[in-house]
């Protein structure tokens, strides 16, 4: 069974696509790091290899935790399974 | 040949250097075109041109005396020609490398112009590189290691596996006490107070925390936006990372999860409070940040990429890993280990830390990096603020 995304922390959520080629509608296998957990997820979007996706709904402002840590804020509602990146998701730094 | 033991150089003052380079350092921006000829009559030296050295004043003047003075004074350089345009500050770039032991000269321009300083500098050169080449490698110990690292053109496979290769590394050889470094102070925000819990002690902490305050002054006092693009890079944003914060704590990684740093360095210091892990206030990209760490005396550099970063230093071998498949696939002249298999649960993160320890004494045995065999010699001084 293939890996298409890895989860650092059992907290976060989104998780980082490791697979170069999924597709929108695809049902995807995770891998949570911290704990060694399988999980699953229907991708929303064509998300690339490295790029994030949420593993459910994150509102318009919401901490986004990755590492188990706040890195940034959801400036759009994001469902689950949508890409995560600079068009829904901003620093909270400068 | 114990499992952490490599064949090095020791220099006179008993610093271990695991290359052995003659180098023909310019003062100032206006003595490259000598260094360049000298570099030319003489085989197996090595000219450092940079932009800078005229009319810098205060702390950005002491930081350009201490690289240049770190750089000739780094065990990895085996002696070292000095050419300025004056004789004074000339003369005491060349009294602080000659602190090491090692055989150094100073030769100014005024006066008797290039082509008269070209000899002079080329006889002394060959002199030189010639005693240098009959130095031997000698079996050292991890001890006599001092390691630094930082990443570039990172993406979100730096956070997952290639940063935490480089922590499983210092995880390992930080109880053989090795003497390693890390740095980046701009690329840690987000995850500054996770950082700061890393110090030996809250002392060290609470100086960290002033450096990291310092450099945020900065850029409140410059910036134009919220740095995306700058920082994260475009490189950054293509690979996946969309904030500062999550770039910092893929940027964390490389510290391993044990490893506590005993203390704060300025940019180009050399560490003096024995082996361990150390923190150095540098800028984040990355031929400015490994230029200040060779200075201070790092020997290997340990060079996690993401997107492919393609840096090299003239003295300090850069050894390149990825976890990011495509780029080793697609820029694998650049990559010196493959780590990508951690992404596809093929390999563990403690077996990559193993195949980089090899790597690192293959490097310090001698094999040339591929930064190195592709001549990449990126010598980038830093510079504070304006010159007078």
């Amino acid at each position: 069974m293939p890996t298409h995304f890895i989860v650092h922390d059992k907290a976060d959520t989104v998780g980082v696509m490791v697979d170069e080629n999924v597709k929108a509608g695809q049902d995807l296998t995770g891998w949570i790091m911290e704990t060694d957990e399988t999980i699953t997820l229907k991708s929303l979007d064509p998300v690339p290899l490295g790029h994030k996706i949420a593993l459910g709904e994150i509102k318009n402002g919401d901490t986004v935790l990755k590492y188990g840590h706040d890195v940034g804020r959801a400036v759009a509602d994001i469902a689950k399974g949508r890409h995560v990146h600079v068009h829904n998701m901003k620093t909270k730094r400068w | 040949m114990g499992r952490y033991d490599f064949l090095g150089y020791r220099r006179e003052n008993g610093r271990v250097g695991i290359r052995n380079h003659v180098v023909i350092l310019p003062l100032d921006d206006l003595s490259n075109a000598s260094t360049e000829a000298v570099a030319n009559n003489i085989k197996g030296t090595l000219a450092l041109p940079h932009s800078y050295g005229r009319l810098q004043f205060g702390e950005d003047l002491e930081l350009h005396f201490r690289t240049l003075i770190g750089t000739g004074s780094n065990p990895n350089v085996a002696a070292c020609v000095v050419i300025g345009i004056e004789p004074s500050w000339t003369g005491r770039v060349v009294d602080g490398i000659a602190k090491t032991g090692k055989p150094v000269v100073g030769i100014a321009i005024e006066g008797q112009g290039d082509i008269n300083t070209i000899a002079e500098a080329s006889r002394k050169a060959k002199e030189f590189v010639q005693w240098a080449s009959e130095k031997q490698r000698e079996v050292c110990s991890i001890e006599d290691l001092f390691i630094s690292a930082k990443c570039g053109e990172s993406d979100t496979t730096s956070g997952l596996a290639s940063c935490p290769t480089v922590g499983n590394l210092i995880d390992k050889l930080d109880p053989l006490k090795a003497t390693t470094c890390f740095g980046e102070t701009s690329e840690l925000t987000g995850a500054e107070v996770v950082c700061a819990s890393r110090a030996a002690t809250k002392e060290v902490g609470d100086r960290f925390m002033q450096v990291f305050r310092a450099y945020q002054d900065v850029i409140e006092r410059h910036k134009t936006s919220d740095l995306s693009e700058s920082q994260p890079t475009k490189g950054n944003i293509a690979g996946g990372l969309t904030t500062i914060e999550e770039k910092a704590f893929g940027n964390l990684q490389k510290i391993g999860k044990k490893a506590k740093f005993i203390d704060v360095l300025k940019p180009a210091e050399a560490p003096a409070k024995g082996p361990g892990l150390y923190y150095m206030d540098t800028s984040s990209a990355a031929a400015e940040c490994v230029t200040l760490q060779a200075a201070a005396g790092f020997v290997v550099h340990l060079f996690p990429t993401g997107q492919g970063n393609v840096i090299g230093n003239p003295i300090e071998p850069v050894i390149k890993l990825t976890a990011n498949p495509i780029t080793a696939r697609t820029m694998s002249e650049h990559i010196d280990l493959d780590v990508s298999g951690i992404l596809r649960r093929e390999m563990t993160l403690d077996e990559a830390g193993d195949k980089l320890i090899d790597i690192l004494i293959r490097t310090c045995n001698g094999r040339l990096t591929c930064a190195e065999a592709l001549g990449h010699r990126e010598f980038v001084m830093t510079k504070l603020y304006q010159s007078a």
